[in-house]
């Protein structure tokens, strides 16, 4: 099965595309053509590299996780370790690319979004290492639940600005970040933490972020000798860690991925971030895809422990990959989110962000079904440091 | 679809070029939904040519702290589509003048696109602005929007190319929308719009031969609208009102205030 999309305009199937007002078609039709000739120069891809594996610590390691194989004692379990990654999480591999791009096109003043503050961290500290004036718009209730990583921001030397619109919290944000984007066109570049947004977004993110994956491959030659698991996992907010994982294996038809989104309280309930199994399709941030919205359009407010993962869309590459079955996306609760980051901390002396304890959770459920000689890799997308506060109000020891 | 009965087609047809045409946004059930319904009749009687009636959502990210503010409350005070269509049926009963729905895509396509536009017509809508449709994305809405005779009223920036322009004169219907600065609505502080539109206006006239050309974003008073309009069809004036609305409402004879603001917006002072 050949995948080559998305397609020029922008589409994966009906998902994607780009709803944006007039002022920013010019700005994105200029971004899509800066972006496909930096991925295609070498010495841009040279650049890059080199800051990933100099300044993020890549490539990554991928962990055979024995002690938490053997508490299942099925499938042999390995993380591939994004926590390990300068800044804590993948996030910053799109930020490193997306700074460069930015420099490429000339482009002097940054804005980004963040919910949780990971993509806020990751771009702050790219911007710190390329001297380049930063603005991180914030949730003002995101601000105070993640107090850690705007002190983290401002010492980095990011203007975190405070969005008090609607629910203050990462979609006002990123509303907020499109309205200085339209703004300040002429000399502003917009960091898009996710696979989200309009089109070329989705596409530039997954790239900057393949590299996961793409490692992964190689690493289960050396520790395996095969190229391809026989399960992946990794968990899905906006799904940027995801897809950079699940990539490079999209053609391989013998590899099951299964993508774990936030139930929240629980799907059925109204407190709930579960995008693909409750949502219908819609158009938020500039691209067509899953959403949490009413009866009338309006979007909803998401809920999840995770901060990460409280957003009422979804990428639109996702979308797609749901409705054409070619991943599984699963709802995992803040309960059993908890109990994921017990087990991994407990077994293997890592202790996950909320985010990936999503991913960790679903073993219960799969590791079941798996054999022995069959291999699962999970995307240990980030470190749970930033997460101490909420673990230790949530946790039952 | 049949257009000279289009009522936008007939306001310019009509139009001899003595006065600019002044069109009116507000938001559909701000500060309530019979306050839109009498807004929109007072606005006739004082000098409004055409009315742009927002369709309130929950994330309008090309709006500026005005019309959030607007869209909020009437969403907070239970306004749905059908109420929407259902200010439009009670004007309708007594005034002819165009309305044109205006709004994020995402609650027409939840509405659904057929049903929106089928209803849309039924109860006398004349066209739809659609900021995040442009042209490249307009196949969803196009082929039920001609089957109705709505009129599909595409934007123009000051970022947009020459030849982007005549793109968008070909597909636009009604007029061209031409926004004056590069932002979110909302009005401007002094002479802002003033000093950087006529280069703008120059191109869009050399542009835009196809349809008459409507200038908005920024706009406050009479003044600012007369010179920044001078070249163009008319002008749009959006947060200004609702900035009047909320200073005035709810005290007594609030209406009269606002239709006094509007007298001036068109006539200037008198």
């Amino acid at each position: 099965m050949k995948y080559d999309l998305p397609t020029k305009e922008g589409y994966y199937g009906e998902f994607g595309g780009k709803f944006v007002p007039e002022i920013l078609i010019p700005v994105l039709e200029e971004l899509e053509e800066a972006f496909n000739d930096a991925w295609n120069d070498e010495s841009f891809q040279r650049e890059y590299r080199h800051l990933l594996n100099e300044y993020v610590g890549r490539p990554t390691k991928l962990t055979y996780a024995n002690r938490l194989t053997d508490h299942y004692g099925k499938a042999k379990i390995y993380l591939k370790r994004e926590d390990l990654c300068h800044t804590g999480a993948h996030k910053i591999n799109n930020a490193i690319g997306q700074i460069l791009l930015a420099r490429r096109m000339g482009k002097d003043r940054i804005i980004a979004e963040t919910g949780a503050g990971q993509h806020g961290v990751a771009t702050a500290t790219a911007c710190a290492k390329f001297g380049v004036d930063c603005i991180v718009y914030m949730g003002a209730e995101d601000m105070e639940r993640q107090r850690l990583n705007v002190e983290r921001m401002r010492l980095l030397g990011t203007e975190v600005r405070p969005v008090t619109s609607g629910s203050q919290t990462l979609k006002d944000a990123t509303n907020e970040a499109i309205r200085d984007w339209v703004t300040n066109v002429e000399d502003t570049f917009y960091i898009i933490g996710s696979v989200v947004g309009p089109h070329p977004y989705p596409k530039m993110v997954r790239n900057f972020h393949r590299v996961i994956g793409d490692e992964t491959r190689k690493q289960l030659v050396e520790a395996e000798g095969r190229e391809t698991p026989d399960y992946l996992l990794a968990c899905v907010g906006g799904g940027s860690n995801a897809i950079g994982i699940f990539y490079p294996f999209i053609e391989d038809e013998s590899v099951q991925m299964y993508g774990l989104e936030a139930a929240g309280l629980g799907a059925e309930t109204d407190k709930t971030a579960a995008t693909l199994s409750i949502g219908q399709p819609g158009v938020l941030h500039g691209s067509m895809s899953y959403l949490l919205h009413n009866s009338e359009g309006q979007i909803q407010l998401a809920h999840s422990i995770s901060a990460g993962l409280d957003y009422p869309g979804i990428g639109p590459e996702h979308s797609y990959l749901h409705k054409t079955k070619r991943v599984n996306y699963k709802a995992i609760t803040d309960d059993q989110a908890m109990e994921g980051v017990k087990l991994l901390s407990e077994t293997e002396g890592i202790i996950p962000a909320l985010e990936t304890a999503h991913a960790i959770a679903y073993l219960d459920e799969l590791m079941p079904k798996t054999s022995k000689d069959e291999i699962v890799v999970l995307n240990c997308s980030g470190r749970g440091d930033k997460d101490m506060g909420t673990i230790s109000k949530n946790i039952e020891h | 679809m049949i257009e000279t009965e289009n009522r936008i087609a007939q306001l310019f047809e009509r139009h001899d070029g003595s006065e600019k045409i002044m069109s009116l946004f507000l938001t559909a059930g701000y500060p309530d939904p019979q306050a839109t319904v009498d807004l929109i009749l007072g606005f006739e009687e004082n000098g409004v040519d055409l009315v742009e009636l927002g369709m309130p959502f929950s994330d309008p990210l090309a709006d500026g702290p005005t019309i959030q503010y607007s869209s909020n409350v009437a969403i907070e005070q239970g306004i749905t589509m059908k109420k929407i269509l259902q200010i439009v049926e009670q004007v309708r009963e007594k005034s002819q003048i165009p309305i044109i729905l205006m709004g994020y895509i995402n609650p027409v396509l939840r509405y659904g696109v057929e049903a929106f536009c089928e209803d849309a017509c039924n109860v006398g809508v004349d066209g739809l602005i659609i900021p995040d449709i442009p042209i490249e994305e307009s196949g969803i809405l196009k082929k039920e929007a001609d089957k109705h005779g709505l009129a599909i009223i595409y934007l123009v920036a000051p970022n947009t190319s020459d030849e982007r322009m005549s793109k968008i004169d070909e597909q636009s219907e009604g007029f061209v929308y031409c926004v004056s600065v590069t932002g979110v609505t909302g009005a401007r502080e002094g002479d802002e719009v003033a000093k950087s539109v006529q280069r703008f206006i120059d191109r869009v006239k050399k542009n835009v031969t196809r349809n008459p050309k409507m200038v908005g974003f920024g706009i406050k008073s009479h003044e600012d609208a007369q010179r920044i309009a001078a070249d163009m069809d008319g002008f749009i004036v959006g947060s200004a009102l609702i900035d009047t609305i909320r200073k005035h409402y709810p005290e007594e004879g609030w209406k009269d205030e606002v239709f006094a603001f509007v007298r001036r917006l068109k006539y200037g002072k008198q």
